[in-house]
């Protein structure tokens, strides 16, 4: 049958970019975009970074200027958060009970923040994942005087590295000994943490939290090793859970994300599709098996959906890539540091010089951590995308 | 009228190499592939203001925005990949006497 109507649920990156990307693959057909946020389509990486600081603007970032969003004559659903999908009847159900038919859907609703059970209604306790989420924060940073942060990863990171921007120093609470150490070893976390004591955070790190404290409004953290720091304002960045709840009994495979094929097909249903956060593949240059919460790889993933809904040619699939503001630098991974061990680190974050490089047995670069070295970034993408070994990505000096 | 802009040297801009054109309002960016062929494009990635004379990265007859990975084709300016979705500014390129000029209108 022809396609008419595309119906995508998830107005974020890789909502909208699927919707961009089936337009420039020219499908002209019906086209909707449907979400629980009420925002138009909004670029979220901004959020931990610039739109902490004291002048920050009080609009989101658009994702598409509004011009280039209507150009895409599209429908937009704004407000209506999915709650089923009836995959016989090709039939999306939101909470206000209505229902959106479609000949192909595709399924982008995201992750959520995860938040520290049992702390629902407590005041002055935040996640940081949406617009909303950072204007809540907005109005919170400046008024707080004792913030603890739950993660030191990314997000965490960001935020002790805005509120440090503010004057404000933070206390960060690590469950692992060495943040990223699950994901770029102990050395380089080591390397990356190091700037929090540097700027006048303090990193307490192999701890865990035991509870909050407060009745209307935090007042403390209890750790799992007993001891309580003073809190008025706690943000939690302790990850991310795939918004998949709202296809229980479709048929869709579910299994930490929506199980796709190498073209973002989900499994277990006809006509449906998942981009981003919550699409799980098998990587098709590294073979690994799982999802990418990365900002780039919405973008890709929307291409790969729009090329396998309109027939056209997939993109050159590319190694993962993140990017991570903090403290006036800029950190760059690609590839994939876990797939391989260390093999050289130089430099420091605070010195603006980190280069790490990771191979496999072989010595084939399968990933890099770089920071504020562009070129170096892009001399180690092409070497992991081409497979090529660790010595020959211009990390270091050849040898004579 | 256009105007022609002397840049520089030929062998001043190595292959596979590319760099932000002084002087330029807006900015251009010459860009030599390994190839050998020089191309001048808006020097600004057209989805985030970035130099891509600074830091772009060449891949053939490839322009990467090492920000977010937006690819361009040197030749035509066209977005191959998004995040980038407008095309840059292309501006004709003349090598003469060794010397390289771009035609800055």
């Amino acid at each position: 049958m022809d396609v008419v109507k595309i119906l995508v649920v998830g107005t974020s990156v890789a909502g909208t970019r699927t919707a961009q990307a089936l337009r420039s693959r020219g499908f002209d057909g019906e086209l909707v975009l449907l979400g629980e946020e009420v925002h138009l389509p909004y670029d979220r990486p901004p959020l931990s970074k610039e739109l902490l600081a004291p002048d920050a603007s009080d609009e989101a970032p658009l994702l598409v200027p509004r011009d280039a969003l209507d150009a895409l004559e599209l429908r937009l659903e704004l407000g209506q958060r999915a709650t089923s999908l009836d995959p016989r009847s090709r039939v999306v159900t939101t909470d206000d009970g209505s229902e959106h038919p479609y000949d192909r859907l595709v399924v982008a609703t995201g992750a959520d923040a995860r938040r520290l059970p049992g702390t629902d209604g407590l005041g002055g306790v935040h996640t940081l994942r949406t617009w909303d989420d950072a204007r809540a924060l907005q109005q919170a940073l400046p008024a707080a005087r004792s913030v603890v942060v739950v993660g030191a990863s990314f997000i965490g990171a960001e935020l002790a590295s805005a509120a440090a921007a503010r004057g404000t120093s933070v206390t960060l609470v690590e469950m692992q000994p060495v943040p990223l150490a699950h994901v770029l070893g102990p050395e380089v976390g080591g390397r990356l943490a190091a700037i929090h004591e540097e700027s006048g955070s303090t990193l307490l790190t192999g701890v865990g939290v035991a509870a909050l404290e407060g009745d209307a409004h935090v007042t403390g953290v209890v750790l799992t090793d007993g001891r309580r720091l003073p809190a008025d304002l706690v943000v939690v960045g302790v990850g991310a859970v795939p918004r998949t709840e709202w296809l229980e009994g479709s048929g869709v495979v579910v299994a930490d994300g929506v199980r796709c094929s190498e073209d973002l097909r989900a499994e277990g249903v006809d006509d449906v599709w998942a981009a981003g956060d919550v699409a799980r593949r098998t990587h098709p240059l590294d073979g690994v098996d799982g999802r990418v919460e990365h900002w780039t790889n919405a973008n890709e993933h929307a291409d790969v959906v729009a090329a396998s809904i309109t027939g056209g040619p997939a993109p050159p699939p590319a190694p993962p890539y993140v990017w991570s503001d903090q403290y006036g630098h800029r950190i760059q991974i690609v590839g994939r540091p876990a797939l391989g061990a260390l093999v050289h680190v130089a430099g420091t974050l605070g010195g603006g010089d980190l280069v790490a490089a990771y191979a496999d047995p072989t010595g084939v670069l399968v990933g890099a951590v770089v920071v504020d070295d562009p070129r170096a970034l892009m001399r180690c993408r092409k070497a992991v995308t081409r497979r090529a070994a660790w010595t020959d990505s211009g990390l270091v000096p050849a040898t004579a | 009228m256009t105007d022609r802009l002397r840049v520089c040297a030929v062998d001043e801009l190595d292959p596979g190499t590319s760099m932000t054109v002084a002087g330029t309002s807006p900015a251009i960016a010459l860009h030599r592939t390994e190839g050998g062929d020089f191309f001048a494009t808006a020097d600004s990635c057209s989805h985030e203001e970035w130099s891509l004379g600074e830091e772009g990265d060449l891949e053939g007859d490839e322009l990467v925005c090492p920000l977010h990975m937006a690819r361009f084709d040197l030749r035509s300016g066209k977005p191959l990949c998004l995040p980038a979705t407008l095309a840059l500014a292309t501006y004709h390129v003349v090598v003469e006497g060794g010397e390289v000029f771009v035609a800055a209108t």
